[in-house]
């Protein structure tokens, strides 16, 4: 996820991850999430979301375009040449989000609100349909 | 007289403060242990016919064994839908991660089945009535970070009470 977080081998960032998204499972494009991993569910993966359900996804490396299903997400870290995401295990359950993360605490420097970064967007989405989850 | 009446008062305030920390200590408590240890759930539908009747029944789920990762073949669990996370259903785990499985895609309308192997850190599930559930046949395995709970008693009806540990039924 650089150079959101980590950006130096050296670093080690601290973030503070809210759970109150977790009431209705109401999620944006560009909000960093917590998930627990599809293939071991010990680990924890902090990536970006860039599909929401019914979203149109452009796979460049299989040539392939895919839909992502309901109940589903697509995640990519920011840092594209060395992350482990959806391009690898496909499209994540909703249900395996643990939480999204807000800020960053420490070291103090980096200090700040994590943004939502939307410069990757999905080839279509159904984000602008009204009462979307 | 006033002085007397304020002492009252500051007595029945400390009292009442009292009193609220206390139910609020016991609700806190109730949290979390319905959160982290055992929670009450009344599941309905006909996917786990006839071991969970439609409605009307109580069984109470912990979740101590899935946080240890102590689930195996043969357990009823308690899992966020994967095609609505705002859902939880109840399902049996027919294979745990590695298994290879054989299962009837649509028992109704035809004797075709279809084999493959459960990927790692997933489960495959099936509801105990193949005829009427949707389960790991229409969607695949599931991430094992979706199961929430194991089902381990039943409350009601009382002619059930009991233990709901029992061995998977074999699928032909």
């Amino acid at each position: 996820m650089s150079p959101a977080f980590n950006p130096g081998s050296d670093t080690s960032d601290y973030v503070l991850v809210e759970k109150f998204c977790l009431d209705k499972y109401r999620f944006s494009h560009g909000d960093v999430v917590v998930f627990s991993s599809p293939s071991n569910h010990k680990e924890k993966h902090i990536k970006r979301i860039i599909g929401l359900p019914g979203d149109w996804i452009g796979t460049p490396n299989l040539d392939d375009v895919l839909k992502v299903p309901e109940g589903h997400f697509w995640v990519e870290g920011d840092n594209s040449v060395s992350s482990l995401d959806s391009r690898s295990f496909g499209p994540i359950p909703l249900g395996l989000i643990r939480g999204r993360v807000t800020h960053i605490v420490w070291p103090p420097q980096r200090m700040g609100r994590v943004e939502k970064e939307t410069n990757q967007r999905p080839l279509s989405s159904l984000q602008d349909r009204p009462g979307f989850y | 007289m006033v002085v007397g009446s304020l002492k009252l008062w500051t007595n029945l305030v400390i009292e009442g403060f009292q009193k609220s920390l206390s139910i609020a200590k016991f609700l806190c408590l109730l949290h979390a242990t319905n959160t982290y240890v055992c929670t009450p759930v009344t599941p309905y539908g006909p996917s786990m016919l006839p071991t969970l009747n439609l409605t009307g029944d109580l069984v109470l789920v912990e979740r101590v064994s899935t946080w240890l990762g102590k689930v195996d073949r043969g357990d009823m669990v308690l899992l966020r839908s994967t095609e609505d996370p705002r859902k939880v259903v109840i399902k049996r785990i027919v294979g745990m991660e590695g298994d290879t499985v054989t299962y009837l895609v649509d028992p109704k309308n035809s004797d075709a089945s279809r084999t493959c192997v459960v990927p790692r850190g997933n489960v495959w599930i099936q509801g105990d009535n193949i005829y009427n559930s949707r389960d790991s046949r229409t969607f695949g395995a599931v991430p094992y970070g979706l199961v929430e709970g194991k089902l381990f008693w039943r409350i009601w009806p009382l002619k059930s009470f009991g233990s709901l540990h029992e061995k998977a039924k074999e699928d032909s």
